[in-house]
């Protein structure tokens, strides 16, 4: 157990979220990664790896809103991740938020699903995230190797397909 | 086996409709519903309005055709257990969801081996008259492209500027 691997936030609402989150399971090699999702079943498909469940709300209802972000918010500070990642959808974008504030690296991959356009949560985190990922071509700016992205643009580099 | 699966959100009774009229003109009752808690009749047939992860896996292991709207969750799923799937996605105008992201994908995934897409009721009906004939592509790996997975990789264990 190296203390030293930099602790990862993996987090999504369930679902098609959740399923896109676990096929980059692989990219957090080397990490403590850390889950999180709105579905408490979820949790033995990623043992011995730590879950938390957090409350599932859609931006149309206020008061779970409120409450989802506070525990979200409240996740992210005691677990201090070096980085966040979240396919979506408000649970994701909270703990971008707040993990950015807190100086993590912040990294949004948009759904697969939202190929014409990028999701309203997903533009909405381009202004902050440290990377904005599109998984099509001709959503975003393609993303060399090596190449340091800059927050703003959002990026194609492969999908979860 | 059919398994009919409309996802965690919203209702979808403009897709069980035709296939529970379809399954009972044609003297079937080997199907399963997940119908969101929508208003169709579905005596004689097992239903239920919401299936926890573990039960949605082993119902879409067991099918032989899966028929659902256009959520990402269940069509990787499918393409992973290399199953044929019959999708129809909702529309917005009808509100069915909140925008047309499902026709978005759809385009996108039409045409990809095991993927059947209906775009209205009756085509969604012709391809139930055909499920025994539709055929799975080969199992796709559970994990994102690799350069996605390289990319994330590389990104989230490089320091922070």
């Amino acid at each position: 157990m190296s203390a030293r691997r930099p602790r990862v936030l993996a987090i999504s609402s369930r679902g098609g979220h959740w399923v896109q989150l676990r096929r980059l399971a692989r990219a957090f090699e080397g990490c403590e990664t850390v889950w999180a999702s709105t579905d408490a079943a979820l949790a033995p498909r990623v043992a011995p790896e730590r879950f938390f469940k957090v409350p599932e709300a859609s931006r149309w209802d206020r008061i779970r809103l409120v409450w989802m972000a506070l525990r979200v918010a409240w996740l992210v500070i005691r677990l201090r991740p070096a980085a966040v990642i979240s396919t979506g959808a408000a649970p994701g974008y909270i703990a971008l938020r707040v993990g950015s504030l807190l100086g993590a690296r912040t990294v949004w991959v948009d759904s697969f699903a939202n190929a014409a356009e990028l999701s309203l949560s997903g533009r909405k985190a381009l202004a902050f995230a440290d990377l904005t990922l599109t998984q099509w071509p001709r959503l975003g700016q393609r993303l060399a190797a090596g190449e340091a992205p800059k927050r703003g643009i959002a990026y194609y580099a492969g999908s979860v397909l | 086996m059919i398994f009919v699966t409309v996802g965690s959100q919203l209702p979808f009774d403009r897709l069980v409709r035709p296939v529970v009229d379809w399954a009972r003109s044609r003297g079937r009752n080997d199907l399963v519903f997940q119908h969101g808690g929508g208003d169709v009749d579905l005596s004689g047939f097992q239903a239920h309005a919401f299936v926890g992860p573990e039960d949605a896996d082993r119902l879409l292991a067991a099918a032989d055709v899966v028929v659902a709207h256009v959520g990402m969750g269940t069509v990787l799923t499918c393409l992973e257990f290399g199953k044929p799937i019959i999708v129809m996605p909702r529309q917005a105008a009808l509100h069915e969801t909140r925008n047309d992201h499902q026709s978005d994908s759809a385009r996108e995934l039409e045409g990809r081996a095991g993927i059947f897409v209906a775009w209205n009721e009756q085509e969604l009906v012709a391809l139930l008259e055909r499920a025994a004939e539709l055929r799975g592509g080969s199992a796709i790996s559970s994990e994102a492209s690799p350069e996605l997975i390289a990319t994330l990789n590389a990104y989230i264990r490089a320091p922070k500027a």
